[in-house]
């Protein structure tokens, strides 16, 4: 809004700079659509391209040869039989694509790659089945948010309105020390101390699995839950707590019955952000879940996630084959689910908290 | 019936009410737990790894003995690649949403709309944007238009780029926050004395927000020293025998030196107290800079 008294001092280049600082605000809408563009594009590549396993012409420049060594595990020849797996091996992508090219033509159409529930990406007849990689990112979300959601959300509570102040003034800053955790450093966690740790206790088959994954994804997801649903209740006008102490409920009547189903939406908002950040983390997921895609839905088997997926194969990928499109096909479904949650609770959450507490 | 405050709760009631609590506090000090555990674990195994030499060698023997000088200052010229590119952008979005925007205008909902959603995509995701627009798009681009050779390729510059664009929404939100802490008064009699808007932002807004800015940024670095995912196929490499002395050049990352020692290398155990004493250096580095975010952020809020 203009303000009447500046108006007769307006100069050119002020105008200029105060549209330039506008312009500028506009780069994260514009970073937003380039990344759905970008990432889409290349996934575009595998639906409209017919030359799959030669590169895909344009932007190729060769494949990215920096990455570390790759241990190379013999191929299994009959591709039908499942996949060996060696837990020592663990967060070892299990195939090397060094320039190895189809021999024969491929007849098969994309959509019978994809709907397919091996993922054995190179080879004479790669099989890019989404099947395997959907479980496992499912089950390792799942335990993650089984087991975040429930302490973020206890902790608030206890930080709130139960913690005596000195134990509050440590463990609020303490959680807000995880949230700054590195992930890499999480998952070598995981995969030095809780991975023998829950093989000790549960004694199970493989030393890396969903579980190991799902606790380290739940040490990312629990400072992003606590955060949100300590937001959430301090967001719940005073009047309500008052009210419920005063006609005589206890404080923890009060902290359960009253403030916490008022911060609700709020706290749905904070599983749905945990849930994004659970699907999405990369670095735990690689390092702590044992890797390996399999058509399993129990906790203690390996398990294997989109975001694992790209982060272990892009690297070694050859660029505009038809696995790299695959990757990016993953990368689209991450951005797209990770963008509906949020708007989710942009449009949605958030709505009915402000609706709730200005009594519309 | 007569009243007294607490006591018509009956022994169940009391107890549902010692059970509730108990609960919660549990939570609660197992967050704690595992935190300390974590830290303690660390600094047992890593802790006498920790020397002069280890901060200050290049890794020797394919990375099994040896420190992390070129890990560290690969992560330190990142760090501040991105900064460089980041808080401007970063500023100057906050100084529109707090100083230019009507809360209600479409655009000024888009931007925060957006800067949210930025916010939550993850990060390996920024790694691919990294890749298909910043090494294959622009980098190729300007090869081809140039006849270089040196952009169409993971580099430093395009890590930092990567880790600019993700790292955005904190510097944004936080300077935002600075910026709302300058109280209205002072704008109101910038302006009452017959300065500009712009003079007014440029004069007395921004500068009583630097510490805001400074917290910001700090932040920022603190998250992007740390991210591995973003920058895996950007321009990081797991050797290196010498610094980068370009911003084409691959560089190593202290991040990423910990995830190659921890899966990729072909003797894990030998190189263990290596691993630990990378973890501390790390964790010390992000933790350095998030505490100064928060003395910076305390001195701006008792001012």
């Amino acid at each position: 809004m203009l303000h009447p008294f500046q108006q007769p001092q307006r100069r050119p280049l002020e105008t200029l700079a105060e549209w330039s600082i506008r312009a500028v605000a506009s780069v994260s809408i514009v970073v937003i659509f380039l990344i759905f563009l970008f990432v889409f594009r290349e996934t575009l590549s595998l639906f409209v391209s017919t030359d799959h396993g030669q590169p895909v012409a344009d932007d190729v420049t060769g494949q990215m040869d920096d990455g570390p060594e790759v241990y190379n595990p013999p191929q299994l020849e009959d591709l039908d039989v499942p996949e060996v797996y060696n837990p020592e091996t663990g967060g070892l992508p299990e195939t090397s694509s060094t320039g190895q090219q189809q021999e024969q033509p491929d007849e098969r159409t994309v959509w019978e790659k994809l709907f397919h529930d091996v993922w054995q990406p190179v080879g004479e007849q790669p099989k890019f089945g989404l099947l395997p990689l959907i479980i496992g990112t499912a089950k390792t979300t799942f335990i993650a948010i089984l087991i975040g959601a429930p302490l973020g959300i206890l902790a608030a509570l206890y930080t709130a309105f139960f913690a005596p102040r000195r134990l509050r003034n440590v463990i609020k800053p303490a959680i807000e020390l995880l949230a700054g955790f590195p992930s890499v450093v999480i998952g070598f966690f995981c995969l030095v101390t809780v991975a023998t740790f829950v093989q000790e206790t549960l004694g199970v088959e493989f030393r890396l699995n969903a579980l190991v994954g799902g606790i380290g994804l739940s040490l990312a997801v629990i400072p992003i839950v606590y955060a949100i649903t300590e937001d959430a209740l301090s967001a719940v006008p005073k009047s309500l707590r008052a009210a419920s102490l005063a006609l005589g409920s206890s404080e923890w009547q009060t902290a359960y019955r009253v403030m916490l189903p008022a911060a609700a939406p709020g706290v749905i908002a904070a599983v749905i952000l945990g849930v994004g950040r659970a699907f999405g983390e990369t670095m735990i997921a690689i390092m702590a879940t044992g890797n390996a895609p399999m058509v399993s839905w129990a906790a203690a088997t390996p398990a294997r996630t989109f975001a694992a997926t790209i982060g272990s194969e892009m690297g070694e990928v050859v660029w505009g084959s038809e696995h790299y499109g695959v990757l990016f096909l993953l990368g689209t479904l991450l951005f797209v689910v990770s963008f509906s949650l949020n708007a989710l609770t942009e449009l949605y959450v958030k709505k009915r908290l402000i609706k709730r507490f200005q009594g519309k | 019936m007569k009243h007294t405050f607490t006591q018509d709760l009956g022994i169940s009631k009391r107890l549902l009410g010692f059970v509730a609590v108990a609960t919660a506090a549990t939570a609660a000090v197992a967050v704690l737990g595992i935190l300390l555990g974590m830290f303690g674990q660390f600094l047992a195994e890593g802790g006498p790894s920790i020397t002069w030499d280890f901060i200050t060698d290049f890794p020797r023997n394919s990375n099994t003995e040896g420190g992390i000088f070129p890990a560290l200052a690969g992560t330190t010229f990142l760090v501040l690649l991105m900064t460089l590119m980041g808080v401007p952008v970063g500023t100057a979005t906050a100084i529109y949403l707090t100083e230019f925007a009507r809360q209600d205008s479409r655009f000024a909902r888009s931007v925060r709309f957006a800067v949210n959603t930025l916010a939550g995509v993850p990060s390996i995701v920024f790694g691919l944007f990294g890749v298909g627009f910043f090494v294959q798009f622009v980098g190729v681009g300007i090869d081809a238009a140039t006849g270089s050779v040196a952009f169409g390729d993971g580099s430093l510059l395009w890590s930092s780029a990567t880790l600019a664009v993700l790292t955005l929404p904190v510097v944004i939100v936080s300077v935002e926050e600075a910026l709302r802490a300058v109280p209205r008064e002072l704008r109101e009699a910038s302006l009452a004395l017959g300065a500009t808007r712009w003079q007014t932002i440029t004069k007395v807004v921004v500068p009583n927000a630097t510490s805001g800015i400074l917290t910001g940024s700090i932040l920022a670095v603190g998250r992007g020293a740390g991210e591995v995912a973003a920058i895996l196929f950007v321009g990081v490499t797991y050797s290196s025998e010498v610094l980068p002395s370009a911003v084409t050049d691959k560089f190593m990352h202290l991040g990423y030196h910990l995830y190659v020692l921890a899966t990729q290398s072909p003797d894990v155990e030998a190189t263990m107290p290596l691993q630990y004493a990378t973890t501390i250096v790390l964790l010390a580095l992000t933790f350095l800079l998030n505490f100064t975010a928060i003395f910076v952020r305390s001195r701006l809020s008792t001012r």
